[in-house]
């Protein structure tokens, strides 16, 4: 089936099997491996994507539903050399070690930002729930989360 | 002024906040088959027919091989003492031991042919009677390697003298289950093989020892060492179970052989729960005995390990339990005995902490009993009884000696910095008011042993090139705990380069001469210390040469660590830049020092921890509300990093407290094989932590450092297991096993009602 969508502002479009997962699309078919696969219930949350500026588990869509959509990827968030408010929470308050979960757990944290704008530490960690990390305890990803609530254009993407 | 002790940020994050890593998965492996495994679905059988026939004609499958296949030796269990009837085939061979284990491989041109693929393999399963239960091996009905003739793996019982408690006032004595738990590292196991025309072997791991890989593929296939090539790239975390390889990687590399073409591999997450090791894995008898003024006088420990089907690290671990037996306490008698049995399960091996946590969870265990049992407070039984910070270095009954310790200092800033006698007053009125939500208070003490492997060194080469910039190349092996900026401050501490002009190779055997990887939170104190001592030594050649371009006698050349450059003391203006110096010294071989660290001895960091959890006694629900900890791994160099493993730590070992468990049912069918059913744990179920500072120096290496990437799970578990059991306690508790899951607390509050009732 043909496929077209615009990925972190680039028109793509690839003809694949209809059973295709939006993540096997972007990895792939589009080629964008920063979006990582971490298990295979729905429940890390490590494939975690924009589509539309929300965050969807890719895992958790078929490539055909996201036809004519916007996805941003983890690749895509950055401004140029610019990092996105939230990659440069993370640094700062060092939100990530091994960086598998980083991805999809900045994606989630984004997407939240929207929803939230000033959120409390309850409702960041509620947010994130669907996002697993084994390295950090979450401790630094929420203090991160909460710091970069703080910046301006920390929602925006 | 010195970089070290500094929160430097990671070098490491740009690439993973911008464009995430390259882990196994990532690696663009053009023209690799891809293999998928076809993994027993039962526990315990015979395998009486293999036909892989009716996969062969499915689309896009290029070959299925089985054990006849291969003509590969069984993988030696790498410990000593593990008899060869255990050793465990590459696949399959005859009989299957666990769910999961790999029966045979299917090789696909593409991925998702493999999965289709691998179901169209006929195996027909003779079923044998099962053994999931630890004491059901031991007792040895059924026998899974008959040829051994017992289900024991490693022995290391010691009978129990009967008088051992006679001169105990009191004597409390309890079965304690430290149960089996998943490791869950974000990236599953992933891999590729590929063979030169030249015979040989590139392997891309996800792996925390690339070098022992090495060594062991060099063996399985009788090459020289120098004909394999071993390369972790981006490893998503392995908190042990990935020290490998794995049967499946071997399997890999032999399949990439035999088709002349790569062939790469990447689990699935139930693929995972099944393959990679689990952790811990006791049944634990304890007995103490004491004074009813609060002196415990003896102690003692039998342990019995459940190693899973081919007993490998996991059958060793019960030694490491045995050797910290008595923790942080002066116990003038302490008695431990353990084995290791074999079960139709996933095999046991490292997982955070591995042998110490369980040593800790026991005696943790035990101190808050006596405490009940002689009605005094937990945390003041402890004072009464910890290593004086006099006596060190101190050894124990056990044989270990600890290098440093002030745990008395640890318990007191952990119960001040949670308000201790604060939080029994809060304690105190709630139970007096009587509401169903009731808080615990939990407390534990520490000691664990770091860098504990008999080679506690490791290697490193600092060179500096004719640009300027320096290149570190470290046998240690990076997979999130942040080497990259850790090594650089190291050598920029010494040699005066920034930090960005510090290149850190590792994690490649081309690369890297040799290396013992990460594990046992043994880098810094191994790794980093190769790396300063190497930048020192560095520092020293460079500077009998800028002697020589000064024309300067050597002694009286300095090194500007602000401006990089040597010079003689008191004349800066004439100088040598390191860019001029490793220019001058290209003819000569470069300016590059190798080196191999000798630290005189393992490390014992310690602490103590608060943990404050509130039990619904109507539900069974604990929520964890505070943990507080203090742990001790000496010199930090960096806090940002060293905050991060504490972190990591403290969220594994409350996972065990509260959460997680691998189970199993009586079939050995597992029954939580994804992360749907494994409850791993998530942010919601945490608080932020409360950390507290502290520092002793260890005498042990150079940098005073000690280990810090276990400390964090040792220390939190007990404290948050006995903060449950304490929430309860006034409704005639005792003792709850892990994790207290509200079903769990729930029960033991069921019986405890249904027990004073029938009094």
């Amino acid at each position: 089936m043909n496929v077209s969508m615009h990925v972190n502002g680039e028109r793509r479009e690839y003809d694949v099997e209809p059973r295709t997962l939006l993540v096997h699309y972007l990895r792939d078919v589009v080629g964008l491996t920063g979006t990582n696969i971490g298990c295979d219930t729905s429940s890390c949350g490590a494939c975690t994507v924009l589509v539309g500026g929300e965050s969807v588990k890719s895992c958790t869509m078929l490539a055909v539903q996201a036809d004519g959509c916007q996805i941003t990827t983890i690749e895509g968030l950055a401004d140029g050399d610019q990092m996105h408010p939230m990659q440069e929470a993370f640094r700062e308050h060092h939100g990530l070690q091994c960086g598998y979960c980083t991805p999809g757990m900045v994606m989630a944290a984004v997407s939240l930002l929207v929803e939230h704008p000033d959120p409390t530490e309850t409702e960041v960690r509620e947010g994130l729930e669907g996002n697993l990390c084994r390295c950090t305890g979450y401790h630094n990803i929420v203090k991160a989360v909460l710091a970069a609530a703080q910046t301006p254009l920390a929602s925006a993407v | 002024m010195s970089i070290l002790g500094n929160r430097v940020l990671r070098r490491e994050d740009p690439k993973f906040l911008t464009t995430g890593g390259v882990y196994g998965d990532d690696l663009p492996g053009v023209g690799a088959l891809w293999a998928t495994f076809v993994r027993s679905t039962m526990a315990h059988a015979r395998i009486v027919a293999l036909d892989a026939g009716g996969a062969l004609d499915r689309p896009g499958v290029v070959a299925v091989y089985t054990a006849a296949d291969l003509d590969l030796p069984p993988v030696p269990a790498g410990m000593p003492g593990i008899p060869e009837s255990m050793f465990r085939p590459v696949l399959a061979q005859d009989v299957v031991r666990f769910v999961g284990e790999p029966v045979a491989v299917v090789l696909t041109e593409e991925r998702y042919q493999g999965e289709d693929a691998a179901e169209a393999v006929f195996v027909d399963y003779e079923p044998l009677p099962t053994v999931v239960d630890p004491e059901t091996a031991l007792a040895g009905g059924t026998l899974l390697f008959p040829d051994h003739g017992t289900n024991v793996a490693t022995d290391f019982r010691e009978p129990l003298d009967e008088h051992f408690f006679d001169d105990c006032e009191v004597v409390v004595r309890q079965r304690v289950i430290n149960q089996r738990v998943a490791p869950c590292p974000l990236e599953v196991r992933s891999g590729m093989a590929s063979w030169g025309a030249d015979g040989r072997l590139t392997q891309w791991l996800s792996t925390q020892a690339p070098h022992s890989a090495k060594d062991a593929l060099a063996g399985l296939f009788a090459l020289a060492a120098d004909q394999v090539r071993v390369i972790a790239p981006d490893v998503g975390g392995g908190f042990g179970a990935k020290i490998g390889p794995y049967p499946e990687d071997l399997v890999v590399a032999w399949s990439a052989r035999a088709q002349g073409r790569p062939v790469r591999w990447t689990e699935t997450r139930s693929e995972s729960m099944l393959g990679l090791v689990h952790g811990r894995g006791q049944i634990q008898d304890i007995a103490i005995g004491g004074n009813r003024d609060g002196q415990v006088l003896a102690y003692r420990i039998d342990v019995l390990q459940d190693a899973g089907a081919y007993p490998a690290v996991g059958a060793y671990l019960p030694m490491l339990t045995k050797l910290m037996a008595p923790g942080t306490y002066a116990i003038p008698k302490v008695s431990a005995s353990a084995c290791a049995v074999v079960t139709n399960t996933t095999s046991i091996g490292a997982y955070r902490g591995a042998g110490r946590p369980e040593a800790t969870a026991a005696i943790e265990r035990a101190m808050d009993l006596f405490a009940a049992e002689i009605g005094a407070d937990p945390a003041q039984v402890r004072r009464q009884n910890l290593v004086s910070k006099d006596f060190f270095p101190y050894t124990t009954a056990t044989g270990f000696t600890y290098d440093i310790g002030d745990y008395m200092g640890a318990l007191d800033l952990a119960l001040e910095a949670s308000d201790y006698a604060g939080l029994r007053a809060e304690q105190a009125r709630r139970r007096a008011e009587g509401g169903p939500c009731q808080m615990g208070i939990g407390v534990s003490t520490y000691v664990e042993i770091t860098n504990g492997l008999p080679d506690a060194g490791e290697f490193a080469v600092v060179e500096v090139l004719p640009t300027g910039t320096a290149r570190v190349y470290t046998g240690s092996s990076p997979h999130g705990q942040g080497h990259v900026t850790a090594w650089s401050m190291l050598a920029s501490e010494q040699l005066g380069i920034p930090m960005e002009d510090i290149e850190v190779v590792a994690n490649d055997t081309d690369l890297v001469a040799s290396g013992g990887g990460t594990m046992g939170s043994r880098s810094l104190q191994a790794g980093g210390l190769a790396v300063h001592e190497a930048s020192m030594t560095l520092v020293d050649e460079a500077r009998q040469l800028a002697a020589e371009l000064l024309e300067a006698n050597p002694d009286d050349v300095v090194l500007d660590k602000i401006e990089g450059r040597f010079h003689v003391a008191g004349t800066p203006a004439v100088a040598r830049s390191w860019a001029e110096v490793a220019s001058a010294a290209e003819e000569r071989g470069g300016l590059r020092v190798e080196h191999k660290s000798s630290p005189s001895g393992p490390t014992f960091p310690f602490g103590a921890h608060v943990a404050v959890v509130e039990v619904d006694t109507e539900t069974g629900q604990a929520r964890l509300r505070r943990l507080v900890a203090v742990d001790d791994a000496g010199t930090i160099l960096n806090p940002l990093l060293a905050e991060g493993q504490r972190h990591g730590g403290l969220a594994q070992g409350v996972a065990q407290a509260l959460l997680e468990e691998v189970r199993y049912d009586a079939d050995g069918n597992p029954v939580t094989s994804n992360l749907a059913d494994y409850a791993m744990i998530s942010a919601t179920e945490l608080p932020s932590f409360e950390l507290v500072s502290m520092a002793t120096p260890t005498p042990v290496n150079a940098l005073g450092a000690k280990g810090i990437g276990e400390s964090g799970t040792i220390g939190s578990t007990p404290a948050v297991q006995s903060a449950v059991v304490d929430a309860v306690a006034h409704l005639g508790v005792r003792h709850i096993d892990m994790p207290a899951s509200p079903q769990r607390v729930w029960q033991v509050l069921q019986d405890s009602a249904s027990h004073k009732g029938s009094e």
